[in-house]
């Protein structure tokens, strides 16, 4: 790995899943209650090998896996949280979120509400999300918006090494139930991470690049595509900010409206599904938040509202691309 | 049963007073809250324990303060029965700031860490996965604690709960599942929605399980007793099955029964099958206690629970500040 100095601190170029390796086991390190439970992730690693090494670093009583009971262990995480525990759940892929449903809305969400305060549940659900891996409609869905719509619960999507490592530490300390997002397509994709402890606010965006007319804000993969679209954008003499707001709730409203304020223009980019999702939360915030400083309609694009499809041709079609997004911010700048 | 053969010690004795004392305030309680919604005064429902004292008493009796329980929407006796006080819990059902959880969650949510009470759930089945994992704290800090999960047999249809099992048995966790069997759920015997044996539900996980007649109160705690204490000491999760019968409706409101059970079987549960009743009988003929001492544990009990509700119908609700408190820690 090649290395630099920052800031006093070493940085190497790491992968997106070596920074959350990284982060899990410099928390773990730190805090003999955190735990990681899931299907496969101890000697095998998880099958996207996020966690190899860590079962050899800490043991079985840490690393712990679990039958195929998403529920189940869900479950025992949010009592675990409530009495001493940190456990962060494995779900290995985001379309088995919907098994954790009840554990997760019902028990973890509401327990410090309903209990008036007097119970919390610090836990971490990490799983995944993103399409076009050839894996077909259960196995591709980004679902996040589900929790997003549920008071009681935080949702994290990191789109670099780097704040994926400084993020996951954060909700790991946090007292509330955090659910963290992972594009299965960037676990490979590198990027600057210091080495040591750090940590990202939960609740703070990141401006990804700057910009003067137009507002892509986007989240997770998409904020790659995005900068690509940006790249692409640059060459027809558009200049396009590119927004993150790295968490859905809490969500960084200010800095969603101070870009659009600026810029006037706005495409909310996230690879849920476009109705009733996240895009169109985003854009509520945008329109009531920058509303007379528009110049466009916001637009909005998520997942097309399709069951993923197999078949590469097909599946291609219904997530954003930056051939796609530039195209309507081009058409949005009038140009 | 417990001591025909063996002398019996003075704490044997105070502990079966306790026991009826504290079956005797759950009734008197249940009592109060069935008054609190026929004059109108409590919004909502509840859903009345009276009837199955003898498990929350026999079990909770067996398990040490810190020790920790999950109940369920009928969970009024299981709070009282570990060691919640009657003022705060009548203020939570009354909605009010004096309450255990603010006022935010009412008759079915009652949570108290106080006296390890993780809270009752209003999912069927919906902590079976928290007293689970608050047996993995324990066993994982090893701080010696065992968790109960109260839950009616109408949970019994949940998967999860069969994951929960399996989970504890594979983590060898100090947790005992303690299912209710009132023999209904709302308004279907259980026999329809029960198919094949209960215990060797649990049995098939490797979990010891056993049944227990639950309108005893000495049975359910000797049994109770001894999975508390093989849990403790790493012998792992069991299942206490206890056979029992809630006298009224599903809850307050549920006044005609008829359609789906008969007044006939709900007198011979009233009359010869009462956990109170009965203790009160045996404590008598043992010399234990007198009739009239029983009838003072009654008296003191009534009034102290009188004394409760007005201390919760005169407490303020909570201001409207409050609503947007406690959504994250
Ligand atoms: C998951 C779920 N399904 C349905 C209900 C509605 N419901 C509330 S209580 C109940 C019956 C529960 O029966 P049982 O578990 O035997 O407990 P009991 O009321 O007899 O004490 C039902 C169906 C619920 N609260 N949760």
């Amino acid at each position: 790995m090649p290395e630099t100095v920052m800031g006093g601190q070493k940085v190497r170029e790491l992968t997106f899943a070596q920074a959350i390796k990284e982060a899990l086991a410099e928390e773990m390190r730190r805090d003999s209650t955190v735990c990681i439970m899931g299907e496969d992730v101890a000697e095998a690693g998880t099958p996207f090998k996020v966690l190899s090494g860590l079962l050899e670093e800490f043991g079985k009583d840490r690393v712990l896996d679990t039958p195929i009971s998403e529920a189940g262990f869900t479950g025992l995480a949010v009592g675990a949280a409530m009495t001493g525990m940190r456990p962060v759940v494995d779900i290995m892929f985001g379309d088995f979120i919907t098994l954790t449903m009840d554990q997760m809305v019902n028990q973890a969400a509401k327990v410090h509400y309903m209990s008036g305060g007097k119970w919390k549940v610090p836990m971490v659900m990490r799983t995944t999300m993103g399409a076009t891996r050839r894996s077909a409609a259960q196995h591709s869905q980004s679902l996040h918006a589900w929790y997003c719509h549920v008071p009681g619960l935080k949702v994290v999507l990191p789109s670099t090494p780097y704040d994926a490592k400084g993020l996951l530490k954060a909700a790991i300390r946090d007292e509330n139930p955090v659910v963290f997002f992972e594009d299965k397509m960037m676990y490979k994709m590198k990027g600057s991470v210091p080495e040591g402890d750090y940590t990202i606010p939960l609740g703070v965006a990141d401006i990804k690049r700057v910009g003067e007319d137009i507002s892509l804000i986007a989240t997770s993969s998409m904020v790659q595509v995005a900068l690509g679209a940006a790249a692409m954008l640059e060459e027809i003499g558009i200049s396009a900010e590119v927004v993150d707001p790295r968490t859905m709730w809490p969500l960084d409203e200010k800095a969603l409206i101070d870009s659009v304020k600026k810029t006037s223009r706005a495409i909310i980019l996230d690879e849920g599904y476009e109705r009733y999702g996240v895009t169109a939360e985003l854009a509520s915030v945008i329109a009531t938040g920058a509303f007379y400083d528009l110049d466009a309609p916001v637009k909005r694009m998520g997942a097309m509202h399709v069951p993923i499809p197999f078949s590469p041709p097909l599946e291609d079609l219904t997530v954003p691309t930056e051939q796609t997004v530039f195209e309507a911010a081009r058409k949005l700048c009038g140009r | 049963m417990t001591t025909a053969t063996q002398p019996t010690t003075s704490q044997e004795v105070a502990l079966w007073l306790r026991m009826y004392r504290q079956m005797v305030a759950i009734r008197e309680f249940e009592g109060q809250v069935n008054e609190l919604y026929t004059r109108a005064l409590m919004p909502g429902l509840a859903h009345l324990y009276i009837g199955e004292e003898a498990i929350a008493v026999g079990v909770c009796e067996a398990l040490e303060r810190t020790d920790y329980i999950t109940s369920t929407h009928r969970g009024h006796g299981h709070c009282l029965a570990k060691g919640a006080s009657p003022d705060q819990m009548f203020a939570e059902l009354l909605g009010k700031k004096a309450g255990y959880c603010k006022g935010k969650g009412g008759s079915m949510h009652i949570a108290d860490p106080a006296t390890g009470n993780l809270g009752a759930n209003a999912i069927v089945c919906g902590s079976a996965g928290i007293a689970t994992g608050a047996a993995f704290s324990a066993n994982r800090l090893g701080n010696g604690r065992v968790a109960v999960c109260f839950f009616g047999e109408g949970a019994l249809g949940q998967g999860v709960l069969y994951e929960e099992m399996n989970l504890a048995q594979l983590f060898k966790l100090p947790v005992i599942y303690v299912c209710e069997n009132n023999l209904y759920t709302e308004y279907t015997h259980y026999s329809e929605c029960t198919a094949g044996d209960v215990l060797m539900r649990a049995q098939a996980f490797g979990l010891e399980a056993v049944s227990v007649d639950g309108q005893d109160v000495r049975a359910v705690h000797q049994t109770a007793q001894r999975l508390v204490d093989r849990a403790r000491s790493g012998g792992g999760p069991s299942f206490l099955l206890c056979n029992t019968y809630r006298y009224h409706g599903h809850h307050v409101g549920d006044i005609n029964r008829e359609y789906y059970r008969s007044k006939q079987e709900e007198h011979m549960w009233k009359t010869e099958r009462d956990p109170i009743l009965n203790m009160g009988k045996w404590l008598i003929e043992q010399k234990h206690a007198d009739a009239p001492a029983l009838g003072r544990v009654q008296q003191e009990l009534e009034s102290e629970m009188k004394k409760a509700v007005e201390f919760a119908v005169a407490a303020p609700y909570p201001n409207a500040s409050e609503v947007e408190e406690d959504v994250y820690a």
